[in-house]
This record gives C-alpha cells, structure tokens and sequence, in this order.
C-alpha cells in the first residue's frame, strides 16, 4: 500500500525525523487558514504540493492548462489563489498516465531556503534479506539515474534485523554524506528516526527525496525531510490500524478494489485478452503466453488455489466490466481442485454474465475429462484448448 | 536417493487441526507420507483422523515421535513463531505452506536461522514432494500442498518459486513417461528460507537426479546467482523458464517477491542469465518438459 507525502511525514515526524511544518488541506478555507498560521509564525515562503500517488508532480500539468503541481507563495491570497487552480484538479505527470489524477489534498508547508539536496532511503536488500540503508549527496534526481552514471556516489549501510539502526552506522553515513561536524548530532538523529519509522511501520521502502541541509531563520543549518514517500507491506497492515487508515481508494484502481473483496488478484493492463487463472505464477505465464503467440493481455489475474464458483462468477464480472476485452482465456491446473467444480463454475459464470465474447478454456489435473464433457455440454460457445499453447493459439486466433 | 525427503520422513504438521492443514495432512497420509504427528498449541492429547496424536508443543512431539521434519500451515501472524519452534526443537527441516507473513517477521527468523542446523523452505510455498513407486507415485513423501498424483517417480529434479507452474512442468513431465527424483517449491516471497542455488546443489550432488528444471519469476536476483553457479558447477543439464515477461514494472504479481522495481529483477535480465549460463530456456511454458529432454 502506497500513502501520501503528508502521511509519510506525518509517520516520520512521529518517530522524530525533521520535516518542515506544514497542514494537509481539503478546500480553500483549510488552505487559507494553514498559509495564515504559516506566515504568522514568521515564515516568509510557502510551498504548496498537490497529494497524489505518483512523482514528476512538480513538472506535472493540470488538464485545465495549469503549470505545475508544486507552488511556492509569498502571501496568503497568493496562496488562495494557487490553491484554488489546484484542488479538484487533474494533474498529469509522466507517472499518472494520460489520464491523470485528481488533486484532493493540498500539503501547505514552510518552504525551505536550501542549501544542499540529498538522497536517503531504507528498504529490504533482497541478497542479503536484511534491511539496507542507501544516501546519496546526488539528493533531488532519479536515484536510478545515480545507480547508473556514478554508482560510487551512493553509498550502502546493511542493518542487522536483530540490533536494528545502530549510532555508529547513522554517523559512518552521515559522514560518507560529507556532512559538517556541526551537523552530524542532527543527522544522526534523523537517519535513526527514518529506520525507526521503517522497521516500526512494516514499510517496504521509506525514501527521502530531497533530504536538505536547510538554513534557519536565524542563519543556522539544519536538515530536513523536504520530501517523503512510504510504501508498505500490505501483509503486515493487519497490525498497524492507524496505517491502514490511511489508504486513499480514489488512488487505486475500482476493478482492483472490487477484485480484493473476493480474494482475486486483478491488475488491469492495456491489451484485449482477459485471462483467469490459478496460481500467481501460471498466472504470469500466462499472459506471457498470449504475447508469444501475438496476442495482448487485458490483465492478471490469479483466483488463488481454491477457485469457487463464487470466486470465478465475481472474476468473470470484473474482467468484462474492461471494455477493451474481446475474448477471455481460462487457464486452470486442478490440481488440488476438481476439474469438473471448476467447469461448474465456469459455465454457471459465463451464463450469469451472458456472456457473448469468445472464450477458450483449458484444464488440466484432476476429474479433467468429466470437467471437459460438463463444458462442451453446457450449451455455451467455448473453444476448448489441449495444452497451454493450444489454447493460447486459439484465443488469439479468435479475438 | 532424492533430496531433502525421502518415503521414510517422519513428517510433523503444525497446524494440524486447522481446515487448510488438516485438509492436506489428510491428502499426504493418503499419499503414503509417513505423518506422525501434529501440532496445536492447546490441543495436546488429541489424536487427528484417528492415527496422528496431536502435541502441544513442536519439542514434545519431537522427543516423543523422532519427526525431524515439519510442514507449517501456521496462519501468517503466527507463522514465523511457528518456524522459530521449530528451529528450536531441532528439527532438520521446516517446510513453511503460509501465505501473507509479513516481510519483516521472516527478516528476523532468517537472521535467527544463521547458524542453526535447521533448512527452511518456504514460506508461501507449494512444498516439496518425493515421488513414491506407487500407482500414482504414492508411497512417497509429500509436504505441503501440491497435487501427489501427478508425479512419477524417476531422476528429475524441479525447482520452481511458483506452485502451479512447478505442477504444470511435473505434469509435462510425467504425461512423457518422465517421472521426477524430487520436485521443490521455494515460494514467491522475496525472504525465503532456501534459495533456487541451495536446490540446485542439492540436485547437482544427488545421484539419482539426472537433470534439472528451474522456474523462475520477475523480481529479486536469486535466478541469475543460480545461473552463475550452473555455468562453472553444474554437472548436469538444466532447462529454464521465467515467467513474467509481460508484467509491468512497479507492479506485485501475486507474488509479494514478483515486482520489476528500479529497473531490477526483469524477465529479460533473468533469460539473459540462463542463456549465458549454457541453460536451455523453454519459450513458453508449454515447452519446459520438451526443452529438458531434447537435452537429455
């Protein structure tokens, strides 16, 4: 599960990491009041970032024509202003696709006088399944980029699950960062509290993108979270209430939402044949299938090892609510499961959904010919395949 | 001679009284699979289907029964106590079924796993399976969730992250005559016990397996280590297939372990492995069993 900029910072905050002041607003007077008390507190700039899930906010456009979904406002009616060509509009960015996202947050914050950007980021180092802190003094870009053109610009500390982030490794990075004796204290501070906010939330990745040495009004330096992304894991949620609480349905996809009331795993993709399959791994394969033979997946989707009628009759109904599919390939290895219960389950789904596009299915595993008669009894105009290729061939042949 | 589990297994299933568990630990005793006891905290003393006395604790079940292996169909907030039970009871190898633990539980008991004797697999895992002699590869030992009948006894070895595609390349295998020495299901999640390298040792010192099928998925990099180690090790022929060729990146597939994240872990970079690697790559799943034996 991925949560806004403003609730990461509220989690990182939380676990005592420096991010710049600021309020989450859902209309203009939430607006106006947080950019008051801003500036009341001595603050003499505002940025103002419109909360979607998705990067390239800031180069991004608002359908209406608007530049930018980051602003910075020297007052309050300036920030009125900006909020009001922002919020309940569709901001596009090379993350969101064409068809963009609508701003429902605004997070008004103090903008920062920055003196240096830099990268910081906590997640799981799959080599050595333990948890890997990453810095770089290359803070405000790709880190991608970084990893490709001066890998020796990031620099990696590995953390021992059973001690957690230790002082020694905080400061080792805070000095590999080049930063000023002065500032180590702090640093060391915020490095442990961004571990802390890691480990304690079960997240997969926590990533600061700039962490800044700022300069405080009184001419001091600091550092600061001046951007923040969390993304969890989902199988941990079930402990952390307040988490959980933070989802944002409007950032997920409808047909993927509905498909996890049932326990199916649905991703939607672009191509024309749908495919229902168990197991996630058949199920990849799958649609990989239906691209070698020249094809084009509507999706993935994987009914689990059970696979009920109830299961295949929601999966049905989720896959033709995608008006882009013009045929649906089943491909189920009962193994476990009886052949014939899923042959059930297919026919009474493709009648309860009327279904009127072609549709090629193919079993294997156990009570299969029983399985196969129930199909090519059951009235409906299904194409039945042999092998995975066989049915591959002939849905593509068909759509 | 097989790997990891042969027919005479004592096998201990925790979770035993649970429908999942219970379902399975049914389906392997009628495989053949020597199951001798069970385990539910709070349930010691009962006897499941009339032959499996149940046990409290993994270590009462150990020192009264000799099982050296367990099967975990533990739900996932109480799995990875479940592994660490094990672990402590001395058991020479814990088989974890469940699926949805949390990442940073297995990252603790992977790290309480360092320097221990005991071997996990797993988790969210289709199991292990050793084909028996009998109809239907009966007499065997099966842990976990796979179908038994499918398999054949015979001399190859199969190693897959995924359940349903391991039990697709079984049964291209066995529908040829081919039968399989042992077949591993490593699970989908990006911290597991063993790895598809630790496997593939394992195949490549076996005697009675002759050659190998690897299934691999997106994510991670476990694929191309095993890669690696097969160009400059492997004694015998090894067919691959990888699947997720058309996942987009960003996106879990199924699989908690099955994303393209920062240009990593990609279906092309893991073919790429295989062919340098001298391994054959079926282009289709269709193919894995067809690919092996043309090599053979």
């Amino acid at each position: 599960m991925n949560i806004h900029e403003y609730q990461a910072k509220e989690l990182l905050a939380r676990n005592g990491v420096n991010v710049p002041s600021g309020k989450a607003c859902k209309s203009i007077e939430e607006a106006q009041t947080a950019a008051q008390a801003l500036f009341d507190a001595g603050q003499s700039m505002l940025v103002i970032k419109s909360q979607i899930h998705a990067g390239g906010r800031g180069k991004g456009t608002f359908k209406s024509g608007f530049q930018g979904g980051v602003h910075l406002c020297k007052s309050v009616d300036e920030t009125v202003e900006t909020a009001k060509a922002m919020l309940g509009e569709v901001l596009v960015t090379k993350q969101t696709g064409p068809e963009g996202r609508e701003v429902k947050t605004l997070l008004i914050a103090s903008a920062e006088k920055i003196v240096k950007e830099l990268y910081l980021a906590v997640l799981l180092d799959r080599n050595t399944s333990k948890p890997i802190v990453m810095a770089s003094t290359e803070g405000g870009m790709d880190i991608e980029e970084v990893a490709e053109k001066s890998p020796e610009k990031i620099v990696k500390e590995t953390i021992d699950p059973a001690m957690g982030m230790m002082p020694y490794q905080a400061r080792k990075i805070a000095a590999a960062l080049n930063l000023p004796s002065s500032l180590i204290g702090q640093a060391t501070k915020l490095l442990m509290g961004v571990y802390k906010t890691f480990w304690s939330c079960d997240a997969s990745m926590v990533e600061i993108n700039p962490l800044c040495i700022v300069e405080n009004v009184d001419e001091t330096q600091g550092i600061a979270a001046v951007d923040a992304k969390i993304s969890l894991d989902d199988n941990a949620l079930y402990r952390h209430k307040d988490i959980l609480e933070m989802r944002d349905l409007a950032e997920e996809a409808p047909l993927e939402i509905e498909a996890g009331k049932f326990d199916l795993n649905y991703i939607k993709l672009d191509g024309n044949i749908a495919c229902l399959v168990n197991g996630a791994g058949l199920a990849m394969a799958t649609m990989d299938i239906i691209k070698h033979y020249g094809g084009d997946p509507a999706n993935f989707l994987d009914v689990g090892g059970g696979a009920s009628r109830e299961q295949v009759t929601a999966a049905f109904k989720i896959i033709l609510s995608d008006p882009n599919v013009k045929g649906i390939l089943v491909n189920i290895f009962g193994g476990i499961m009886q052949c014939d219960v899923i042959a059930e389950g297919v026919v009474s789904a493709a009648k309860e959904t009327n279904l009127s596009i072609p549709l090629v299915v193919r079993l294997e595993g156990n009570n299969v010919e029983i399985g196969k008669k129930i199909l090519n009894e059951s009235g409906l105009e299904l194409i039945s395949g042999d092998s995975m290729a066989d049915a591959a061939k002939k849905i593509v042949a068909v759509v | 001679m097989a790997i990891l589990v042969t027919p005479e297994t004592k096998v201990l299933v925790q979770g035993i009284t649970g429908s999942f568990g219970g379902r399975h630990a049914q389906l392997s005793l009628e495989y053949g699979t020597q199951i001798v006891a069970g385990v539910t905290p709070g349930k010691g003393g009962q006897t499941f289907e009339d032959k499996v006395p149940v046990f409290d604790t993994v270590a009462q079940a150990v020192a009264e029964t000799g099982t050296t292996t367990s099967a975990v169909f533990v739900p996932p907030p109480f799995a990875a106590d479940a592994i660490l039970e094990g672990v402590d009871a001395g058991l020479d190898l814990v088989v974890c079924i469940t699926e949805g633990i949390p990442v940073n539980d297995m990252v603790k008991v992977k790290r309480a796993l360092e320097g221990s004797k005991t071997r996990l697999i797993g988790p969210n895992c289709p199991g292990i399976v050793t084909p028996g002699e009998g109809k239907q590869s009966s007499g065997g030992c099966r842990i976990g969730i796979a179908p038994g009948y499918i398999h054949k006894k015979g001399n190859i070895g199969v190693v897959s992250r995924s359940g349903t595609l391991t039990y697709e390349a079984v049964w291209q295998l066995t529908c040829r005559g081919v039968g399989q020495s042992t077949c591993v299901g490593i699970g989908g999640d990006p911290v597991n016990g063993t790895s598809h390298l630790d496997v593939i040792k394992m195949f490549n010192d076996d005697p009675d397996t002759h050659g190998i099928i690897m299934i691999g998925e997106i994510g991670g990099s476990a694929e191309e280590e095993a890669a690696a180690w097969i160009r400059d090790n492997c004694k015998k022929p090894v067919a691959g297939f990888i699947a997720g060729t058309t996942a987009p990146p960003g996106r879990r597939m199924g699989h908690a372990g099955a994303i393209v994240s920062g240009g990593k872990g990609t279906a092309e970079a893991k073919i790429e492995a295989f062919r340098e690697a001298g391994i054959q790559v079926a282009q289709t799943p269709s193919e894995m069993a067809d690919v092996l034996l043309k090599v053979m």
